[in-house]
């Protein structure tokens, strides 16, 4: 028996064309100033030479995390410049910060909504879930569509794969706060930012921090696949690595886009557990 | 006028709760309405009164709907229907700015797991109310020492919560209440999550507080002792509905039902009972100027060795023995003013404690005199009425 072919594709190409055309003057304003943000970023990373990068992100590694993580930041960055992949560490890096700043920015505003509204958490669960189960190439096709080649639809694509765990996080730490600190805001008169402020975002702190670091990592997966798309990076190393079967740069680029993985990990991580202490 | 007046106050948890209403307004029980409806009753129609500067206790066994009356006052739960009227103002009809503001200066709240918040100092933590209130740095860090000096916990104002034991986190917890200076003190179980002995302590040191800052107290707790040890009236609650309201000694010695019984019969009644509670009639008394052939017949009559002796207005004159009365009569004499011996009996006021009492009436043969502060003898104590009043009552309890 054949089962009629649903047009689901078609579906989507017509939804994306729709989107697209209709709000093509939003899209280009945000291009606009997403491509200005990510030139500073990388103006401003390039500023200072790589050995005083190095040194100022350990010094940062030693006060988050300890020495050791501060000695691994230096080796790692020293070693990312001694395979002469600076530059394309440079890109790799604002694009992730771009993105989870981005992320974050609407992601944890959206959790706190979430928490505070069982009707907007209904409606977001299946749209998280669909978001986060996607196969994360897919997103670049419309990403392309709408925004072409480059950092742009690189950091829009990545925003949709790195954000759901922000807002999960988000809104699972604001209502696991207890109730009985909620009451107690309450009972001494609270207003909904005062409680948001002093009684509920301090307490989920590190929950919150777990979700960020969660971004932060996803993130940086993204922006190497959104190499692809143009976005440039450690992640079109690996690619041209691949696509000339040279095994050797490969390992290169994606032994740098390890190091810097573990350097975003171990400072996320080690704010989180210092907070912990801290109470 | 009362400091806050409730009426007919309801509370329904669960989706469209009027219809929970409905039912108990037909006479349903919470069980029917849950199992019918999937409807918790939390409150059935409570009604009392809380004057201003006493200490109004709410009791009853858990689940009976204490936390959601205490909770409906500063409206963390929203009542299904009722008046809550403070000062003759009905806190249900106060838009959300009135209602800030009665919770930031009118009420304030100590919870049973203290709720102190773990991240801020004990200073800031005292601070709270006041902080919200956009009180100035300076006057409120001033209010909260203050307020911590109060309940003895000066020293600790840069500790951390979870620095501190149970019993101090709960001072903190008072101090916070206390900081912005409320009219009335809400306190759910504020004391249950101790030890006995801190429990005592605390109880004691809220007494001796309340002595000085005359607030209007309502007091939560599962416990009798504790209640009648601080209650001036102490309200008892079953199934969200009023049952009782009284000072302790109505509630002991008069309960009004079967659950007020059995939550009564756990108590150590000596020391909550007075001479007056258990006093009994005297079985007989003769008048001082009445002949000693009476007074010894009266004696052989009740058998008893003694009798007691009044003047004028039933005031009590002393005690004759048949002993004297027997070489009176050989005397010939008309009256018992020679014979009557003012100070071999007792006496003592009415309010005197059940617990004093043990002693005296088991030191003496005869029966210690309870009187009126104008001498009026109003009835006796016998070995037997402190006995009874030590036991329980069981005559209606099958064992
Ligand atoms: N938020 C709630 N949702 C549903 N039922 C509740 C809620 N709060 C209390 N109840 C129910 O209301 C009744 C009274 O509870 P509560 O006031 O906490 O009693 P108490 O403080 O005397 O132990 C109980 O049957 C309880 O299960
Ligand atoms: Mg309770």
């Amino acid at each position: 028996m054949k089962v009629p072919r649903l047009p689901v594709g078609g579906f989507f190409e017509i939804l994306v064309d729709f989107v697209r055309v209709t709000f093509a003057l939003p899209f280009d304003w945000i291009k606009v100033i997403l491509l200005w943000v990510n030139e500073q970023l990388v103006f401003l990373l390039e500023l200072p030479p790589f050995w005083l990068v190095a040194i100022m992100v350990a010094v940062i590694a030693y006060f988050l995390a300890g020495k050791r993580v501060a000695l691994f930041t230096l080796a790692g960055l020293l070693f990312i410049a001694a395979i002469d992949l600076w530059p394309e560490t440079i890109i790799t890096l604002s694009l992730v910060i771009e993105a989870t700043l981005l992320a974050l920015l609407i992601g944890i505003p959206t959790g706190i909504l979430a928490a505070k509204s069982d009707i907007l958490d209904r409606l977001l669960h299946p749209v998280l879930d669909f978001m986060q189960t996607m196969p994360a190439f897919v997103y670049l096709i419309p990403a392309i569509m709408i925004f072409r080649m480059g950092a742009v639809p690189a950091v829009i694509s990545t925003v949709i794969f790195a954000m759901p765990p922000t807002i999960r996080l988000t809104n699972l730490a604001i209502r696991q706060v207890p109730k009985e600190l909620v009451e107690a805001g309450e009972a001494f008169g609270s207003n909904w930012f005062q409680m948001l402020l002093k009684v509920e975002l301090p307490q989920a702190l590190p929950t919150i921090m777990a979700g960020v670091n969660q971004c932060i990592m996803l993130s940086l997966s993204m922006v190497v696949i959104a190499s692809m798309i143009g976005a440039g990076g450690l992640g079109s190393v690996v690619l041209n690595g691949l696509s000339n079967l040279d095994v050797g740069l490969g390992f290169e680029g994606g032994i740098a886009v390890v190091i810097i993985a573990i350097i975003l990990d171990r400072l996320t991580q080690g704010t989180r557990k210092e907070k912990e202490i801290a109470h | 006028m009362s400091k806050l007046v409730v009426k007919g106050l309801y509370k329904i948890f669960g989706s469209n709760p009027k219809r929970g209403l409905k039912l108990l307004q037909e006479g349903c029980s919470k069980e029917q309405i849950f199992r019918e409806t999937g409807l918790t009753v939390g409150i059935n129609n409570a009604n009392f009164e809380v004057e201003e500067g006493e200490t109004f206790v709410i009791m009853g066994l858990s689940g009976s709907g204490k936390s959601t009356v205490v909770r409906c006052l500063n409206r963390l739960v929203e009542p299904t229907a009722g008046e809550i009227l403070l000062d003759g103002r009905n806190i249900l009809e106060m838009d959300r700015k009135e209602l800030l503001q009665t919770r930031r200066t009118v009420m304030s709240m100590v919870f049973q797991n203290f709720a102190l918040f773990p991240n801020r100092t004990i200073l800031a933590n005292t601070e709270y109310g006041l902080e919200v209130q956009g009180v100035d740095k300076a006057i409120r860090q001033e209010k909260a020492e203050q307020a911590l000096a109060l309940v003895g916990l000066q020293g600790y104002e840069e500790s951390y919560p979870d620095q501190l034991s149970g019993g101090m986190k709960q001072r903190v917890g008072i101090a916070r209440a206390l900081a912005n200076d409320p009219e009335i003190l809400l306190m759910d179980e504020a004391f249950s999550a101790l030890d006995p002995l801190i429990r005592s302590d605390m109880q004691d040191e809220l007494i001796e507080l309340q002595a000085k800052m005359k607030k209007t107290i309502i007091f939560i707790t599962h416990d009798l002792d504790e209640a009648l040890k601080l209650g001036d009236r102490i309200m008892l609650m079953k199934d969200g509905q009023t049952v009782q309201i009284g000072t302790a000694e109505e509630i002991l010695t008069n309960p009004a039902d079967e659950y007020v019984r059995r939550f009564v019969q756990g108590v150590n009644r000596s020391e909550v009972l007075t001479a007056a509670d258990i006093m009994v009639k005297p079985w007989t008394t003769v008048g001082i100027n009445q002949g000693p052939r009476l007074a010894l017949k009266e004696c052989k009559k009740h058998g008893i060795e003694s009798i007691l002796v009044t003047k004028e207005g039933m005031k009590l004159a002393g005690i004759v023995f048949v002993d004297d009365l027997i070489a009176a009569i050989r005397r010939g004499e008309q009256t018992l003013r020679n014979i009557v011996r003012e100070n071999e009996v007792v006496r003592v006021e009415p309010d005197y404690c059940v617990m004093d009492l043990i002693e005296l009436t088991l030191k003496s043969s005869i029966p210690v005199a309870v009187v009126s502060e104008g001498g009026r003898l109003m009835g006796v104590i016998v070995k037997s009425s402190v006995l009874r009043a030590l036991i329980p009552e069981r005559g209606d309890e099958s064992a």
